[in-house]
Order: C-alpha cells, then sequence, then structure tokens
C-alpha cells in the first residue's frame, strides 16, 4: 500500500474513469428526457470501431472521435426510431441494441485487429501543468479528458439554466403534460437519444484511440454497463455523475496498482470483484435518488 | 505459379483414374485459436505454422482454422463441427483447451488431435510445448543488466505452470546479473485483451518499472511503453517488431512451422502416434528475436551467450542452488531440475514477493 504514489494513481483515475464518464453523461440526458436506453454498451463499442478505423484512415484521431460521436448517434437511431415511432419496448429494444452493437462492431472491425493507431498527444498546459500536486493529476493529460470534464459542465448548464434544458427535463417528467403544453416529446427524445449516441461513442472511442489504443472485439468489456449504473448513482445529477465516474475508475486503477506495488496481502479477486460490488452496493444505498417521472414509459400523442 | 498449375493438372488427372478415391485422399488438418490470427502474437505464430504446412504438402492437405475460440464448452462444439466435418489432425493451441480436447478426442477415436502446452494424453491425442523459460532466462538477463529503477514489471495472464515457470526463469537470470532486482506481477486473467493489458503495463510503470516483460499476446503494453518513454519490453511469442529498436529490445518467438509438418506429414504416412513433444532452442522451437542497438553490446553478447550454452545443454536455467519462496530447499548444488517438476511447477522461487492466486 505504502508503495503506491498518490498522485500517479489520482492521474490514473481520471484517464480511467474518461470513457465511462463520456458514455454516462450521454445516458443522463437521454434518461431525463424519460427514455432509458440500455443499449449504452453497444453504442460505446461501435463508437470505439468507427473511430478506430477513421482514425487510421485519415491518420487523424480527431475525425475519428468526430466518426465515433457519429456512429454512435446513427446507431441510437435504430433504437430511437424503434421506441419513439414504433413504440417498442425500451427495455427490450436496448439490451437488443447492446447485441446488435457487439455483433456490428466485429463485422465493422475485421482486419483492423492488431493494427497500430495514430497517437493522440497529451494537451501542452504550460503553468497549469507546473503547479504542485494537482498539476501532474489535473493538467497532463490528453484533450478528450477536459473534453468530457467540459461537456458534464455544459449538460449541467443545459439543463439547469436554459429554457430548451426545462422543457426536456418537463418532457422527462411528465411527457402527457408537456404535451399537453405544445412541447414536441418525441422529436426532444429523438435529439436526447442521439446525443446519448454520440457521447458513448466518443467514449468508446477513448478507450480504442487513446488507452488502449487499439481495436479488439468486445474492448469494451461492460463499461456500458457501469455507466448505466452510475447515472443512478448520481441521482440523474451531472455534478454527482463526476464523482460517480472517478469512484468507478478509482476501483479499476486501485486495483491495478495494489498488483503492481507488490507485496499486495488482499487476494487479486476481491479486487478484481471491487468495482462491481461497488455498483451493486450503489444501487441498494442509493434508492433515495428519484428517476425522472416519465423514465421507460412509452408516449404517444393519442394517449 | 506455373508449378502449382502442374501440380493441379497432375491432381486432376490423378482423380480422373481414381475417381472420388482422389478428394478422400486429402488430408484434412484443423486448427482453433484462442485469439485473432491479427494478434501478432501467440495465435498469429499458430497460423504461420499453419501456412507452412500448406507450403510444405500444397494439395496433399486442406488446413481450416476457426479464430478467437473461447476456452470453454464453446472449444467443445467448435472441435466436434471440425471432427464432423472430416478432420484428420486436429491442433488445438491453447492451455484452455485441454478439456474439450479430450473430450472431443473420447468421441472421435480416429481423429487425431495435438494439444498445446498441455499435460493429458490419450491414445490419439498428443502434447507439445516449446521450453519458453529458456527464452525467458535470457530476457531476465537482458532486464536485469538495463533496469536502472530495480523494478521489472511482469503481466502474467493465469497463474498456471507455464507462466510461473517463466516468471522464475526470468527472475532467477535476472537476479544473477543484478542481484537488487525485484519483480512486479500484474495478473490479467486474459490471454488477449489489448485493453487490460494496457492498463496493466501502465499500473507497472507506474509503480516504478522500467522493463515489462509479459506472458500476454497483444502488443497493447509495447505501445504503453512507448507512451511512458523510458520503459523497455520483449516481443511475447512474435517478433512484434513494430516496436523495434525500442521499446522492444528483443523477443521470444515460437515457430510452430517444423513441428507442424512433421505431425502432419506423419497423419500422411500413417506414422502418427500419441507422443509429449517439449523442444528449446536447440530445436528452433523457441527463437531469440533480434536484440536491437537499444541494449549495450556487452549485455548483447552476455544474452547471446546464454542462448548458445542453453541450445548446447551446458546450462540449464533451473539449476541449483535454489530454494523455493517460502524458504524451503528445492535443488541442491549444480542440480537440475527435471520435466516432471518444471511441467507442474506451481511455486515461486526465493526472493520473489507476492502470492500466486489460487
Amino acid at each position: 500500500m505504502s508503495n503506491i504514489d498518490p498522485i500517479l494513481l489520482l492521474s490514473a483515475i481520471i484517464v480511467v474513469s474518461t470513457p465511462i464518464l463520456l458514455a454516462a453523461i450521454g445516458e443522463l440526458v437521454v434518461e431525463r428526457a424519460g427514455v432509458l436506453n440500455l443499449g449504452v454498451e453497444g453504442m460505446m463499442i461501435t463508437g470505439a470501431v468507427c473511430g478506430f478505423v477513421v482514425a487510421t484512415a485519415t491518420g487523424s484521431p480527431w475525425l475519428g472521435f468526430a466518426g465515433a460521436a457519429l456512429g454512435g448517434a446513427l446507431l441510437s437511431m435504430v433504437f430511437g426510431i424503434l421506441t419513439q415511432l414504433f413504440l417498442s419496448n425500451q427495455v427490450a429494444t436496448g439490451l437488443a441494441l447492446t447485441l446488435f452493437g457487439l455483433g456490428l462492431s466485429a463485422l465493422l472491425g475485421q482486419g483492423y485487429i492488431g493494427v497500430k493507431g495514430p497517437v493522440v498527444p497529451d494537451l501542452y498546459l504550460p503553468g497549469l501543468r507546473d503547479i504542485p500536486f494537482l498539476g501532474p493529476v489535473m493538467f497532463r493529460h490528453d484533450a478528450m479528458v477536459y473534453i468530457a470534464l467540459l461537456i458534464v459542465a455544459l449538460v449541467w448548464l443545459f439543463l439547469n439554466r436554459t429554457r430548451a434544458g426545462r422543457v426536456l427535463r418537463a418532457v422527462g417528467e411528465n411527457h402527457d403534460a408537456a404535451h399537453a403544453l405544445g412541447y414536441k416529446v418525441v422529436r426532444l427524445r429523438l435529439a436526447a437519444i442521439a446525443f446519448g449516441g454520440a457521447c458513448a461513442g466518443l467514449g468508446g472511442a477513448y478507450l480504442s484511440l487513446v488507452r488502449v489504443p487499439q481495436w479488439t472485439e468486445g474492448m469494451t468489456a461492460g463499461a456500458g454497463w457501469i455507466a448505466l449504473a452510475i447515472v443512478v448513482f448520481a441521482s440523474w445529477r451531472p455534478g454527482r455523475l463526476v464523482l460517480g465516474a472517478w469512484l468507478f475508475g478509482g476501483a479499476t486503477a486501485l486495483q491495478l496498482a495494489l498488483q503492481a506495488s507488490g507485496g499486495v496481502q488482499i487476494p487479486i479477486e476481491y479486487l478484481q470483484m471491487a468495482p462491481y460490488l461497488a455498483t451493486i452496493l450503489v444501487l441498494v444505498i442509493l434508492r433515495a435518488g428519484r428517476a425522472p417521472g416519465s423514465l421507460g414509459r412509452p408516449f404517444h400523442a393519442s394517449s | 505459379m506455373t508449378f502449382k498449375t502442374v501440380l493441379l493438372g497432375a491432381t486432376a488427372a490423378m482423380g480422373l483414374a481414381t475417381g472420388a478415391m482422389a478428394q478422400d485422399d486429402k488430408t484434412k488438418v484443423g486448427f482453433i485459436y484462442v485469439g485473432p490470427v491479427g494478434d501478432l502474437g501467440w495465435t498469429y505464430q499458430h497460423d504461420q505454422g499453419r501456412l507452412a504446412v500448406e507450403e510444405e504438402y500444397g494439395d496433399k492437405v486442406e488446413t481450416v482454422y476457426v479464430e478467437s475460440v473461447p476456452e470453454g464448452p464453446d472449444a467443445e462444439r467448435v472441435l466436434t463441427q471440425m471432427a464432423l466435418q472430416g478432420a484428420d489432425l486436429i491442433f488445438t493451441t491453447s492451455f484452455g483447451f485441454m478439456e474439450a480436447t479430450m473430450n472431443v478426442a473420447q468421441k472421435f477415436p480416429d481423429v487425431k488431435f495435438e494439444h498445446a502446452t498441455g499435460y493429458q494424453r490419450a491414445d490419439n491425442v498428443s502434447t507439445y510445448s516449446a521450453r519458453f523459460y529458456e527464452g525467458r532466462a535470457v530476457q531476465g538477463l537482458i532486464a536485469g543488466e538495463m533496469t536502472e529503477s530495480n523494478i521489472i514489471g511482469y503481466i502474467g495472464s493465469y497463474p498456471i505452470p507455464e507462466v510461473i515457470r517463466g516468471i522464475n526463469a526470468a527472475y532467477i537470470q535476472a537476479k544473477k546479473v543484478n542481484p537488487e532486482v525485484e519483480f512486479r506481477v500484474v495478473w490479467a486473467y486474459t490471454w488477449f485483451d489489448p485493453a487490460k493489458e494496457a492498463e496493466a503495463a501502465k499500473a507497472l510503470i507506474d509503480a516504478g518499472a522500467d522493463v515489462i516483460l509479459q506472458h500476454t499476446d497483444s502488443t497493447a503494453p509495447q505501445a504503453a511503453a512507448q507512451e511512458a518513454g523510458d520503459v523497455i519490453t520483449f516481443g511475447q511469442a512474435s517478433d512484434m517488431l513494430d516496436y523495434a529498436p525500442k521499446p522492444r529490445v528483443s523477443s521470444i518467438i515460437d515457430n510452430w512451422n517444423q513441428y507442424y509438418i512433421d505431425r502432419v506429414g506423419a497423419v500422411i504416412d500413417g506414422t502418427w502416434e500419441s507422443k509429449d513433444t517439449w523442444d528449446g532452442i536447440d530445436a528452433g522451437m523457441v527463437e531469440i528475436g533480434e536484440i536491437t542497438d537499444a541494449v549495450p553490446a556487452e549485455v548483447k553478447e552476455a544474452a547471446l551467450a546464454l542462448k548458445d550454452a542453453i541450445a548446447s545443454g551446458e546450462v540449464h536455467p533451473f539449476t541449483g542452488p535454489l530454494k523455493k519462496q517460502d524458504g524451503s530447499d528445492w535443488l541442491a548444488e549444480g542440480e537440475v531440475a527435471d520435466d516432471a517438476t518444471l511441467a507442474g511447477m506451481n511455486f515461486y522461487v526465493e526472493g520473489l514477493t507476492g502470492d500466486i492466486p489460487q
């Protein structure tokens, strides 16, 4: 335990939590609009492969991230059209989207296994990077880490300080009332779902372009499910979402750091279980958070 | 091209002469892989062996393969299907395929099986493996000489004898050239998962390791080391030359080509028998990839000398005096480990820290 450098551990936590933070903030907006999309994992992995393919083809990781966002959003539209226009069951459709995304990504990724992707440089922040402790922890990462945090801040602003954000929340709380007031429920929800897909895609691409950086089938390895859990953990609030992502990222990073530090007395299996146990505990303890009123309920203008 | 055309013509003529028999005479060889052929590591090398078989025997053989087969019930299904489709010989190329291989072999006594790195045999099941630990010893020497932090990171896959043997062999040599050296082992519980391997490599680098050895098959740890800067790595299973001259300073290359050619040949001749093969550097099954200029000349020389000494049988990587981790005696002065102990190795040698997960 004493061998672990807290600066390096915290810095690792911030990086490890970025993909789940991205996916979770997208899902948060979707759920605040009253839609439950369980297909986060599928959209993440599709984003991972789209990002990697575009980035290796163009040599630009930024175009890769754009491609990932687009890929995730397109896939989420499958879910959007099925649930919003054809009123299919959201839980079943979301699960199907995950399975579909895993298969689709494996197909798209044929021929990209073992290929070396372009390098994403760390963002050089003069001044900030030299602050003792805070500098190495917070300010020596790649740009996507900050973009993710910026997206969270913007979502908070949008939900709490803008008219459009309040309309979105109204739609999520009570879609019949929102409809009666003349808001376009379906159109708004489709936009929210597309945003969620794009964010999940970015999260997936962060794995395939920054973290690993390579493409492998199934490389998101359950990150999408953790993102879903974090949204509940955060009781649908952007601020707590960051905390949740760091907690979950922290469990993973600590597990590896403990092993690498040598002299661990805790069996590794417990460490490997830790993030998942934490997920369950959080789900049980934090029942207090209230879900949006219309979450997961189908809407049709006639009802 | 023309040669192949001639062969094709000859086969066609024979086919005309002997009717449908010619079709059945073709020896069908199946391979199941634990990872994708494009892993540029373990599975890639096995597939190179498959291609060598095709090259050697041309139209006399037909090869099929299934990649990324999970270890477990899926493997049994894939094997059964291969056997039903008329495979004469099937190579199962991962330790975790052992049970599936034994089960399917029992159901298809006429099909021959070759299981890599396992220890269970039957009349129609052979086992084969390479003495990777000989290569690990050479890596250990380079690692011990090269490290400045005296912390060497080791990414283990599963805590099975093959992996533990590698850790011990590398540690013994590293300790010999650098008494201060310390090993940190992270178990990834996967053979091929670039995301997990990259995380493990980063955690080890964060913990101060400036040399990373890996017993997992992807190049992700190499990429992580490259990004970190002053860290060196070794190619695993395959050469991983993309990352030379640094971080990858050398590699262990598994060369299955000759073995696969010999065994397929034995099936064609009808001389195939169940046996256990365990070859090392001298037979060419384990090769040491080029040691790059990132390694000082005298270290390179010492590494090559060790490699030659192991090949000639002059040096055995496990030579006493050696104690087990708990301090009990294992090998007396000058005593050499026997193959049975090595094959079932489930303990660390003295000096290694941490526990082997049970």
